[in-house]
């Protein structure tokens, strides 16, 4: 692996982000109206549900959380998108960059535009809904590494998609994490679930994730199983993901879509 | 004794039932022009696509330098470069950011110097602050040319490099690549539907028809040796066969 290509693939990312205001607007929009959203509807919960009394911000939490997971994976398929609408996907493939070198400016450069959108959302948070992510104290590191490994590996999942069939796989880099979003429990606990859904959530690491942020603002408890659970599923998932997006870029060589790939 | 820098040795690609291309073979010599002639359909992209590595052969290799392109890809990539007006830049970076992103990912010495240079080679520095996106087609295909030429690379493979430009700034297009090519002994391959172009600039050319090389030579040696006037006459004898229309 060379630095200099993994830089050069930040670099046109960079620029891409640096050059358009509105660009840099649209990272930011979003997420702060989601932020603005649950923080009022965490505020009625807070004040009207007897599982969340007095327990301020355990939804606007998880929300931030949720967003923050939704933006590293949704910035990572974003990125490879852009290749494509701009039919500059071809020119990265004839260059001498290697599929591992691809797979870490991405991840980097999503990490990137993930803070340029959630950090502002964050800042908010505390003076307009009193919900600071900091009252999760230092497993906050933990759960936020945890969220973004998991973002990075649904959008490795979602790219080798676009890799194998193409922009038709479009809308699924979209809805992938609807798909996921009512087993990963992210604003209830597991229990609510049925039995039997219970046992399909438990092997995502959303579930152990989110029972943690609620272990700790609702009980000030801090349960390390949830978190090295959440940690291991996440290690496995990404592994996974590599091997399945390598067997994509072989597959796509071997179907010669790497040549034509466009809108 | 001249120097073997493309060889191409029973190279088959087969989609589903389609057989694309049919064990070719064929050598290109270093700081030659070849021509790769043929109708839609007939294999062109795809060797193309399995020369840069990006289609897999069924069975067959590519040499480069004599190094397989299966097995060395990243290493013999680092020496090519490639356009095609199906693949464009980055629509929102600029001229000058454009070719700094690819000096990097070719991971070309001495950049700001290189993409100074090669931007007043293609006359754009006026323009370098310029989103590509902004740029008139002839424009663009100047600075997809100096993307290609930002890494110096010794084999430069050219799909259709005047498609759709007025016949000046196809002229002018040609004058830069002859130069390119007789200057610094660069390999290049060109598959062009524009007989004109390929007889000026092609030592030359080969004709591919259902996946196959069904002829190869001097575009003067084709022309005679099939009793044509020109190397248009050439190619539609070539392509239409016994049905040939008059």
């Amino acid at each position: 692996m060379r630095f200099y290509r993994v830089y050069a693939l930040f670099l046109r990312h960079f620029y891409l982000i640096k050059g358009s205001f509105p660009r840099v607007l649209d990272l930011i929009y979003w997420p702060t109206i989601q932020i603005i959203l649950w923080g009022f509807i965490s505020k009625f919960f807070t004040m009207h549900s007897e599982f969340y009394n007095h327990t301020a911000g355990i939804i606007l939490s998880a929300a931030i959380l949720y967003d923050f997971l939704f933006r590293s994976s949704i910035s990572f398929n974003m990125l490879f998108l852009e290749e494509i609408w701009s039919r500059n996907f071809t020119n990265l493939f004839i260059a001498p960059l290697k599929v591992s070198e691809i797979v870490v400016a991405l991840t980097a450069t999503a990490l990137i535009r993930t803070l340029i959108g959630i950090v502002p959302a964050i800042l908010l948070a505390s003076p307009f809904f009193g919900v600071s992510l900091f009252d999760l104290g230092p497993s906050l590191i933990l759960l936020l590494i945890s969220l973004y490994i998991f973002g990075i590996t649904l959008g490795l999942f979602v790219v080798s998609g676009l890799l194998r069939y193409g922009p038709s796989f479009e809308n699924v880099a979209w809805s992938s994490l609807f798909l996921l979003a009512p087993l990963g429990c992210i604003y209830y606990p597991i229990s609510i679930l049925p039995d039997w859904l219970q046992v399909l959530a438990k092997t995502l690491p959303l579930v152990y994730i989110f029972e943690e942020v609620r272990s700790i603002l609702l009980n000030n408890v801090v349960n390390y199983s949830n978190i090295v659970s959440a940690l291991i599923l996440n290690f496995f998932y990404l592994l996974l993901s590599v091997y399945v997006f390598y067997s994509a870029f072989h597959e796509a060589r071997k179907k010669g879509t790497l040549i034509n790939v466009g809108e | 004794m001249e120097e073997v820098i493309i060889e191409i040795n029973n190279l088959s690609k087969k989609y589903k039932d389609t057989l694309a291309v049919k064990s070719i073979n064929f050598k290109i010599q270093k700081g030659q022009t070849i021509g790769l002639l043929g109708p839609n359909g007939c294999g062109k992209s795809t060797t193309i696509g399995m020369l840069l590595g990006l289609i897999k052969p069924t069975s067959g290799n590519v040499l480069i330098n004599g190094k397989d392109m299966e097995n060395h890809r990243t290493n013999l990539l680092q020496k090519m470069n490639f356009i095609s007006p199906y693949i464009e830049l980055p629509k929102r970076l600029t001229i000058e950011e454009n070719l700094k992103v690819y000096g990097r990912m070719y991971g070309v010495k001495n950049l700001v110097n290189k993409v100074n240079e090669t931007m007043e080679m293609l006359n754009l520095i006026k323009f370098k602050n310029k989103k590509t996106g902004e740029l008139s087609s002839g424009q663009k295909n100047r600075v997809s040319l100096a993307k290609a030429f930002i890494n110096d690379p010794e084999i430069l493979l050219l799909d259709e490099p005047t498609a759709s430009l007025d016949p000046d700034v196809a002229d002018y297009v040609r004058t830069i690549i002859e130069n390119f090519s007789s200057k610094n002994e660069k390999t290049i391959l060109i598959a062009s539907h524009n007989m004109n172009e390929v007889e000026r600039l092609c030592d030359e050319v080969m004709m591919m028809k259902n996946g196959e090389i069904v002829d190869k030579g001097k575009s003067l040696d084709l022309i005679k040796k099939h009793g044509r006037k020109n190397l248009e006459d050439f190619f539609l004898k070539i392509v239409r066969g016994q049905n040939e229309i008059l």
